[in-house]
């Protein structure tokens, strides 16, 4: 009897599975047409806005932003369905079409629900955190190449720039452990700083052998370069240091096998423990936002950002990116959590001095 | 300065956009504080003191040997965006300066500064 029931449940679950990719496929669809259709059909309002650079900068912000928020809703839902498969198991897949809304009803759920703050927590920073947390994702998102003409503003140092920006997250994460005088929050606040500066260091040294080769520091440069010498994974110094980036991304983001600063069987909750509501989701909106800016500056450093036949820019970087979230995702329910000495040993004796040798060899390698 | 604007108006709709959410949920969530509610969470026992206190040490060395690096990193950027005028001399200047931050990194390590007890 089990084994037909168990049977019966795989079933379900290649069912699923083939309504998963088509949910997805008619995404992308949308996405192309989307992608198509709007630029040569808005093309006067894109020139009266272009003419007036804060309500150009005001729009693209909007835009952003929403693109953001939708985004993060459609990532936990793929995230939530991914594991479920990892463990045997549906995900959600009562609310909306394979369970898609989900996140909305959370999202619902969360807005209704009371916030509550800490007796004890010192208000200011308390309060401040979320944004300090969410401001700099929003600003990341800025110099991502979605396309050909999908760049909200690019800089002509760009790569310092999201190194700059995206670091700016520790200080709201510390913020949050500090300001709600809890002490699994302050714990979970310093461990967060700690991993943040420390996979810092390979992370801008994995940036800077990708610069020796491109010798820009703008995303136009970098995807310029790789039109013309194919993808920079394909040179060989490189493939280190991808690696070397993606580790150090998944530090970067408290992934799994780095999530020391919220290990619930350690910190309960690490710094957010004290929030609640929608305060609460803003750490895991900034959190998923995080992940998905972290996989497209991998695709544009590495795998040619929105280069790709036939297909439109943004659907080549949207595939590529979802790729690389999900070998992210396989990762984190893969992987079991590292301790903090194994976690800080592995950066500063392995990475640190890895990634030294990998700029010296990009650096030979790209000025023969 | 197209940039500085871009920069400045997104992170004013960033904040924006917590701050809306956040006073939308002001007015659709209940808000019924007790003394129990507002206490710290430690799983279950009444919290004793507050969380303000000194914490270890090596976070301090950690910031310590991250500050040595980025500047090195804020170095090299300008160095990688130049080394292909001059060639094999500034690639050898380059490798002398990394290999000096690395008798630095040897010695933190020598002296137990990257160990976690």
């Amino acid at each position: 009897m089990s084994v037909a029931h168990s049977g019966s449940a795989d079933a379900r679950r290649s069912g699923q599975f083939v309504g998963v990719i088509f949910v997805f496929i008619v995404l992308l669809v949308i996405a192309a047409v989307i992608g198509h259709l709007t630029l040569p059909g808005l093309a006067p309002v894109w020139h009266f806005l272009g003419a007036h650079p804060i309500l150009n900068a005001l729009v693209k912000a909007v835009v952003y932003v929403s693109f953001i928020a939708l985004l993060v809703l459609f990532l936990i839902w793929w995230e939530r369905k991914f594991a479920g498969w990892l463990q045997a198991r549906l995900g959600p897949k009562h609310v909306g079409p394979q369970g898609m809304l989900q996140t909305l009803a959370d999202a619902l759920k969360l807005i209704t629900k009371e916030d509550i703050t800490p007796a004890v927590a010192d208000r200011p920073l308390f309060y401040l955190a979320p944004f300090v947390v969410f401001v700099p994702t929003v600003l990341t998102f800025m110099v991502l190449p979605l396309g050909p003409h999908w760049i909200a503003q690019d800089l002509n140092v760009a790569l310092l720039y999201v190194i700059a920006i995206s670091s700016m997250t520790a200080t709201g994460i510390m913020a949050a452990g500090w300001g709600s005088n809890n002490k699994y929050s302050l714990l979970g606040g310093v461990r967060a700083v700690a991993q943040l500066l420390s996979y810092e260091v390979p992370m801008v040294m994995a940036v800077l052998s990708v610069v020796t080769f491109v010798g820009g520091l703008s995303m136009r440069h970098i995807i310029d370069y790789q039109a013309q010498n194919g993808w920079l994974i394909l040179k060989w110094p490189l493939i280190p240091a991808f690696l070397i980036f993606l580790i150090a991304a998944l530090a970067e983001l408290n992934r799994t096998p780095f999530d020391l600063p919220e290990a619930e069987s350690e910190l309960v909750s690490g710094f957010h423990t004290e929030y609640s509501g929608m305060r609460f989701a803003f750490f895991f909106l900034a959190e998923f936002a995080n992940n998905f800016f972290s996989a497209g500056f991998a695709v544009a450093l590495f795998f040619g950002g929105y280069l790709g036949p036939i297909l439109p820019g943004i659907v080549w970087f949207i595939l590529k990116t979802f790729v690389l979230i999900t070998l992210m995702m396989w990762i984190r329910w893969t992987v079991p959590r590292l301790r903090i000495d194994q976690m800080m040993g592995l950066c500063w004796k392995l990475l640190v001095p890895l990634s030294l040798v990998v700029f010296i060899l990009a650096a030979a390698w790209a000025s023969r | 300065m197209a940039g500085l604007l871009t920069i400045f108006v997104f992170t004013l709709v960033g904040a924006a956009f917590v701050a809306v959410n956040l006073l939308i949920a002001r007015f659709l969530r209940p808000s019924v504080p007790t003394t129990e509610k507002e206490t710290t969470y430690e799983c279950g026992p009444l919290p004793f003191g507050d969380a303000w206190r000194q914490f270890n040490m090596h976070y301090y060395l950690i910031g310590l040997l991250f500050v040595i690096f980025d500047v090195e990193a804020v170095f090299l950027y300008p160095w990688a965006l130049a080394f292909k005028q001059t060639g094999a001399y500034a690639v050898a200047e380059m490798i002398i300066f990394i290999g000096l931050l690395a008798v630095g990194w040897a010695y933190a390590w020598r002296r137990g500064a990257l160990e976690w007890q």
